[in-house]
Formats: structure tokens, sequence, C-alpha cells
């Protein structure tokens, strides 16, 4: 079977337009896909993959525990535990798929729902909920993982992923160095300018592309009007489509991608064509903006069933893996549970503990007056015994 | 002893150079540094002497200059970043503020960002529009920057060591319009602490607190008012951010009288914040309410109009006179 009958097409759009200046795009371009929604194997030309049962097995079980953790949040969120989450269900392979290409010594630059690639990449998942509990604003250190806080403007993290990788290409390492955003950042000038920076110096950069379909409510026909892969072309390095709900896909092409940034060839542009299949935060309601009809047809395609058909079919899991699996999940459930609960509140005077790295004088003078008014209550407190 | 008389540009491109021959982790970068040394030639010899891999020509694109050096440090690197001019510097202004000055509290002190934002500020030098401004209190606002200006030729050279030092993110202002005014440096002997205060000339009646272009003004008033019988000291805040208030404080307790002179417009100014503190710690020194001498709440005015715009010498007197008549 060719990757050419088997790629998931969109209907051509039924437009009575018939300006073409209307219609940007009158057919979804091909993308790759190694991993059908059927859960059918294809091969592609040009990306391969050969993985052990054990790290099929391996990555099943990631998307399962990612998406069992997403859950656990957003109920944390509903409890009153958490005052926000960005949940990635329905992105799971395409974070997986990356996260599971990266070796150690790379590095990755994520945005806010990242939790997938945190979670390959080592980071506890607990610590990541310090920020939509509200104690910190991230706080992990990002160098123990190589693993960026989560960046929450939109965008602004691409630099960041160009400039380090500009140091890698510098101190002469082969590492390499991956950027997430969505499509909705795709129409940032600080992506444009990632773009920019990292063809002139050739920066051993992945720009990983989630195209989810939806910037909070506005589709992906509002960023653009060709499809975002074909960008990287103006810039001079190579763009690539890829089933974002294919994670053996997302792994190889990422995987290529991360080779040829250490064979210091250059960035390249992955667009994971995937689905955001719930709200854009806890605080979002996509029912005012999108069709259950839409969300439907996704469902068809998700992620963790179709490995799963696999699986099954190829007898590559039993019974006793997902029986192993589900109670691994119920663990996880509860750990994060209770570690999220057991969070305490910062100390007050932490307040004016990180604004400087070298201290300022400012600080000092207002934390000292902050901690005596602090004080004062304890004083009246006392006077009131 | 190694006392060399220069200007501040100079200056600038002596401790440049010693940064650069230092730390192998220091660079430069900014649209036309490398072979045109800037269009102020501050970075002038520098690519020819470290090479393209120091100091780096970038694309013209202000926020991602900002971002890939934020980038680099985060690899460990220190990057010296120059902005062309004052105008130009808001479309990094979403790096600076929201990711360099936010990064190190955000990562719970466990990452640092030591990197200097060089920006030539001010007027006086008939520009055309975007290219006179005195942009510090937009920086100076934001908790996680600090905000630096020389008046001179060894502060230029001296502060700028210190802040390439600094593990902190540095927002340098250089006064563009005395980038060719000449003066000692010693190289070898190292002055105070970045953010301290100085007295450029002592005085006993009030007293005149400037940074950058403006000091200069002030001397020039002082040395005019001494004229007519009127000691003025005159402070080099030298720090927009933290500021030295004890330096001004020790001052205002000698004389009761302050005004604030900068090039920035008044209104939310640097001035406001000292005034504000000053009257806080002084209330019963002061003879008199703390003046402010600056721009008006206007746009930076043509060339042929920015000397009625700019505080000069007059303006600064009239200030001193209507201090002393409280």
């Amino acid at each position: 079977m060719t990757v050419e009958s088997t790629a998931a097409r969109r209907p051509r759009r039924s437009s009575k337009r018939t300006s073409a200046a209307k219609t940007p795009q009158s057919s979804e371009p091909p993308l790759v896909q190694l991993l059908t929604p059927e859960g059918e194997r294809v091969e592609h030309p040009d990306y391969g993959i050969d993985l052990t049962a054990d790290e099929i097995r391996g990555l099943y079980r990631d998307m399962v525990l990612t998406r069992r953790f997403d859950a656990e949040a957003t109920a944390l969120q509903r409890q009153g535990e958490l005052g926000l989450w960005a949940s990635l269900l329905g992105q799971e392979a395409a974070q997986i798929g990356s996260g599971r290409a990266l070796r150690d010594d790379d590095y990755v630059f994520p945005t806010y729902r990242e939790h997938g690639v945190a979670w390959c990449r080592g980071v506890d998942p607990t610590n990541l909920l310090g920020m939509f509990r509200g104690v910190n604003h991230g706080g992990w250190d990002p160098n123990t993982n190589n693993f960026h806080l989560y960046t929450i403007v939109i965008g602004s993290q691409t630099l960041h992923a160009t400039g380090y990788a500009m140091g890698v290409a510098k101190d002469g390492a082969d590492s390499a160095v991956i950027a997430y955003f969505g499509d909705g950042a795709s129409s940032q000038g600080d992506v444009a300018e990632a773009f920019t920076f990292s063809a002139v110096y050739n920066a051993p950069v992945v720009f990983f592309c989630q195209n989810n379909q939806w910037a909070i409510s506005e589709p992906t026909e509002r960023q653009t009007r060709v499809p975002l892969y074909q960008r990287a072309q103006g810039y001079g390095f190579p763009g690539v489509r890829v089933d974002g709900n294919d994670v053996l896909a997302c792994l190889a092409v990422t995987k290529s991608a991360l080779e040829r940034a250490r064979r210091g060839e250059g960035p390249t542009l992955v667009e994971a064509f995937t689905y955001r299949m719930g709200a854009h935060t806890t605080s979002d309601d996509p029912t005012k903006y999108r069709a259950d009809e839409e969300r439907a047809a996704w469902e068809a395609k998700d992620p963790i069933l179709r490995l799963r058909t696999y699986l099954e079919r190829e007898k590559i899991a039993d019974e006793a893996f997902f029986t192993a699996l589900d109670e691994e999940s119920e663990t996880l459930g509860k750990r994060v549970r209770e570690a999220v609960r057991a969070m305490p509140d910062p100390d007050p005077m932490s307040l004016f503990e990180h604004g400087y790295a070298d201290g300022s004088s400012l600080v000092d003078e207002e934390r000292a007056q902050f901690a005596a008014y602090q004080a004062s209550f304890a004083d009246s407190a006392e006077e009131g015994n | 002893m190694a006392v060399e008389k220069m200007s501040i540009a100079k200056a600038l491109n002596e401790s440049l150079r010693l940064a650069l021959d230092t730390d192998p982790k220091v660079l430069i970068m900014g649209e036309d540094v490398g072979k045109l040394g800037g269009v102020f030639r501050i970075t002038d010899g520098l690519q020819k002497d470290f090479g393209e891999g120091r100091v780096i020509d970038t694309p013209l694109a202000e926020s991602g200059i900002v971002g890939t050096a934020i980038g680099m440090a985060l690899r460990g690197y220190r990057p010296i970043v120059e902005i062309q001019f004052d105008g130009f510097v808001f479309p990094a202004y979403d790096q600076i503020v929201t990711q360099l000055a936010k990064m190190h509290a955000r990562a719970l002190g466990k990452i640092k960002l030591p990197v200097v934002v060089r920006i030539p500020y001010g007027g006086g030098i008939g520009a055309v529009e975007h290219h006179s401004e005195s942009p510090e209190a937009l920086f100076a606002h934001v908790a996680g920057l600090k905000v630096v200006s020389p008046s001179n030729a060894s502060d230029a050279y001296w502060m700028m060591q210190q802040a390439v030092q600094s593990d902190d993110p540095i927002i340098f202002f250089e006064p563009k319009r005395r980038y060719w005014d000449k003066g000692e440096v010693d190289t070898e002997s190292i002055p105070g602490p970045l953010h301290r205060a100085t007295v450029a000339r002592t005085g006993a009646d009030l007293t005149l607190v400037a940074y950058g272009p403006m000091v200069k003004v002030c001397l020039e008033a002082a040395a005019a008012a001494q004229e007519e019988g009127k000691s003025v000291e005159v402070l080099d805040l030298r720090s927009m951010s933290p500021i030295d208030f004890d330096t001004i404080q020790t001052s205002v307790e000698k004389t009761g009288r302050l005004v604030v002179v900068h090039e920035a417009p008044v209104f939310y100014g640097s001035g406001a914040e000292i005034a504000a503190r000053i009257t806080e710690r002084c209330f019963y020194h002061l003879e008199a309410p703390v003046l402010r001498v600056g721009g008006y709440h206007v746009p930076y005015p043509p060339a042929r109009l920015e000397d009625e715009y700019l505080p000069g010498l007059d303006r600064v007197l009239d200030a001193v006179d209507r201090s002393l008549a409280y």
C-alpha cells in the first residue's frame, strides 16, 4: 500500500466560490504517514522506521500515561486545585513521537502545552503543575533535562531555540535543538525572525509546529493561505507535513530533521498535522466556535487508538500489557493528585528572592519594608493577647 | 598608572575589546557591528581582530537579535547586543520585557541571563525621527532589568566592564551626542560599583541630579550659577535602575533643594520617581519642592525644534532660580 493511497486527505471544499483568490487551498497536501488511522502499517519512500516491539510498546505507554496525566490535571482544575490547565488531548502522538526522537544532549524549547515532550525528557509531571496552580511560573531547572521552561507568550521561544542552536554550533557540538510552537504562533513576527536567523546562520534547530487546527477560536485559515510547512521554502530550508496523530511518522520525521541539523545542514520545519481534541484551556468553550462533527471526524484518527489496533493486530502487546498499563496509569493519576494537593503556597518573603541574580538595592529596600509590614501584624497579635 | 585621554566612543571600543579578550564567552551581536564597526563605529575593528564568530553581524530584526541573544545566554554565552538607535529598540521590547527581564525569576534563579543591550540614546544630533529618543524609564520600570548610562569616558569604559560581568540583564544607554567628548580613563583603577551615583561637582545651595548627556549641561549650569554666587552640587546618577537614593539623600540633606534633569519627557520620567522617594526621605530637609526639567509630553520633535524641547543651560538655570526662590 502506498502512502499516496492511504494519506488522510480532506475532501475537496464544496465551495461554490470560483475565484481562486478566495480558496486558499483546494485540497490538503499529502502528509508523511507510517500508521494509518485504521492502524495499518504503511511504508514511505523517504521516512523509514525500524523499532523493536519493546520500543513500540514504549511509545504506546508514553502516550497513554501522558493522556492520563493530562486528564488528571483537567480534573484537578475542575476541583479548584489548579487555576488553569492547557490540555494536550489529541496531540499525544506529535509530542511523544518528536520527544522520543531526541537525544539526551538535545535541547527543547516548549510552549505551555508540551506535557508529552516533558514526559519524554524525564521532567516529573508534578513539576509542570506548579505554574498552573500558581505557586511558581515554572521553576524547574531547564538544564537538568535540557527542557526549557514553558513559554506562554506565543512564538517567543523559537528565537531562544535559534540562539541556543547558534551557540551549539559555535561550541562545535553535534547536538540539536527543537522549538515547539503552533499554527497560531506561525503568524508571530518572532517565528518569522527565527526562521530567518536559523537559515542565515545554518543553526541546528528543528521547528516543530503542531498544527492543531485551532488558535483558541481561530481556525488555521485565519493564520495562513498556504499549508504551513511550505513557509520553510521561502526561508531556504525544507518543510515537511507529517500526520501528527501518527506516533511512528512523527518519530521518523523528527529524527530525520534532527539528524540533518546534527550534520550541519541547518533547520527544518516539521508541521505535525493534528487536532486539539479539547478546549484551548480549561477557561475555553469550543462549542461556541466549532462543530461537534469536526471533533468526531478527528476522533476516528485518534493517535492512541490506532497504535492499540496495530499492537493488538500484530500481537505486539497482550492483554497483560494493557492491564498493567491501566494500573500504572491509575497510580500516576493518584501520585499527581496527591502531589498537587500537598503543594504548599510559597513563603511570602520569597516574593523578593529571584528578581535579580546579583541583587538590587531597590529590591533590598522593598523587602525590608515588606518584612517590617508583615512583622507589624505579629506585634499587634501579641498586644491583642 | 595607565591614564589615557580618549573619547567616550573610544573608551567603549576599548572596553568591548577588553571584554572580548578576557572572556571567550563574550559575543557582540547587532546590525552592522562587524565590518562597518557599527553606525557610530563603537565596535570598529573588533570583528577584524576577534572574527565573525565573536562579533556577529545580524539580520535586520531587533526582536530576533535580542531573542537569539537570550538563547545564546542560555547556552552559556555572554552576548552584548547593539541596538542601532533608541527608537529602534521597540521591535525588541517584547523580548526584553517579557523574556529577558523575567526568565531568571521564572526559573526560580536556576538560570542567568547575562545580556547587555547597548542603546545609543538621546537627541541633539539633528537627526530624523526615531533617532533621538530617551526611553530609559520604559526599561527602568521593568523589574528584572538594570538600566545604566555613563556620562564620561572613564565611566563608559568601566561601566561597560561591570555591565558585561553582571549576571543580570543590563540596558546600557550611551549618550550618543557625547560620543566624541574626551576624558581621562585610568584603565588600571576600578572606580566604584556600577549602580552608585557620583558627585560630579560639589556645592552647598542646591542639588542637580542628571545622567548621560545631561550631566555636561548640569555642570555648565553649575559653573554659570557659581558666577552669580550660587553653589550648586551636581550628581551623576549613572544608574537609573536601581537608583542610588542614599547618595541623593546625603546631598539633599546638605543643600535642601533638588532639581532633576533628563532629556526624556518629565511625565512619568525617572525624575518623578526621584522626586517622590526623596520627598519621602528628606521631607524635613527640603526648602523647596523637587523640580524637574526634561522633555515635554509630545513625540520627539523635528530637528529644527529639538533645541526648544531638550533641556539646555538656560532651562536648567531657570529651574535652579525657581527652586532657590522658595
